[in-house]
């Protein structure tokens, strides 16, 4: 059961990588082709002489990108059938659409919206080698910082659910989280490396190209895999209906 | 239906954690290791001596927001 559920996950993440792969392609590409021609034409300009490429650049972009973003949606499939296998039923009481989707709108927002929002996707001449180690750093305690705070969000709201309403509960718990990550942030330092003449159309482009990848990413895997699971695990994931108290 | 009479008898069925459990731990640590190849190998950590990972996956993670270079 888990293990099918695992499977499903890994395969809809596929196939929700195979379409972000496209956007990918699309609306991506062209910023990171823009950011080497700066690049190189900063590097040019330095009379410095060009590494040699370990992998050229077609292949980076075609290929290389497939791998990469295909590897990555798979195991956020894989990672979000786990977490879905533990929330269904457990944390929500909806069905499995509505526990999918609700779980990849919290996914979207813990994983990739927050940590986004601090500190946001580079194009390449964008940041100094020498500070990878402290830049790698942040973004993952800024990660990890918002994946705790929206599991406590959300556990907040559930306690609060039955004395508070719905609404209620929902609205103290998402202002409890927006303040815990407003502290964070303005707690973490800021991290600035864009160089001077640096396209500012360029980088915009860029980044909000970065956050679409993560938007088709995420709306297919949470839409797609209810929408599987409902079918696939129609009488196992819920009790029968002839056991359904009658309505009074 | 006397199965059902201890706990609430509708709405979603919860998967027992000791099901889960296995699952969660391999699965789970797969996933996060293949999607720390894909963010993070041979950038600020590595594991394998080169830069043929980095170099490989180059454009994913930079589009896909991750820390590169």
């Amino acid at each position: 059961m888990v293990g099918n559920l695992l499977l499903r996950g890994m395969l809809v993440g596929l196939f929700a990588g195979i379409l972000a792969f496209g956007f990918a392609k699309i609306y991506g590409e062209p910023q990171v082709d823009r950011a080497i021609a700066f690049e190189e034409a900063t590097a040019q300009a330095a009379g410095e002489t060009p590494e040699p490429e370990l992998v050229s650049r077609p292949t980076q972009a075609g290929f290389g990108l497939l791998t990469g973003v295909l590897v990555y949606a798979t195991s956020i499939g894989g990672l979000f059938a786990l977490v879905f296998a533990y929330t269904y039923g457990r944390v929500s009481s909806f069905g499995p659409r509505g526990t999918a989707a609700l779980l990849a709108l919290a996914g979207f927002v813990a994983i990739v919206l927050v940590p986004d929002l601090k500190y946001p996707a580079n194009p390449p001449s964008v940041g100094n080698p020498d500070t990878i180690g402290s830049r790698t750093e942040l973004f993952f305690i800024m990660l990890v910082i918002s994946i705790a705070a929206l599991t406590a969000t959300i556990g907040l709201a559930r306690r609060l659910w039955a004395q508070h309403g719905g609404w209620n509960a929902s609205i103290i718990a998402g202002a409890a989280f927006v303040i815990v990550i407003a502290i964070a942030m303005y707690a973490l330092p800021t991290i600035n490396e864009v160089p001077e003449k640096f396209s500012a159309d360029l980088l915009w482009r860029f980044r909000v190209a970065s956050l679409g990848i993560h938007v088709v990413l995420w709306t297919v895997l949470g839409l797609g895999f209810g929408a599987i699971v409902e079918r696939s695990f129609a009488g196992q994931l819920s009790r029968p209906a002839s056991a359904r108290p009658a309505l009074r | 239906m006397s199965n059902t009479t201890f706990a609430p008898t509708y709405g979603p069925l919860p998967i027992p954690v000791k099901e889960l459990l296995p699952w969660a731990i391999f699965g789970g640590l797969l996933c996060l290791l293949a999607i720390y190849f894909v963010g993070a190998e041979e950038g600020a950590t590595s594991m394998i001596s080169g830069m043929y990972v980095h170099e490989w996956v180059h454009d994913g993670r930079h589009l896909l927001g991750f820390p590169c270079h």
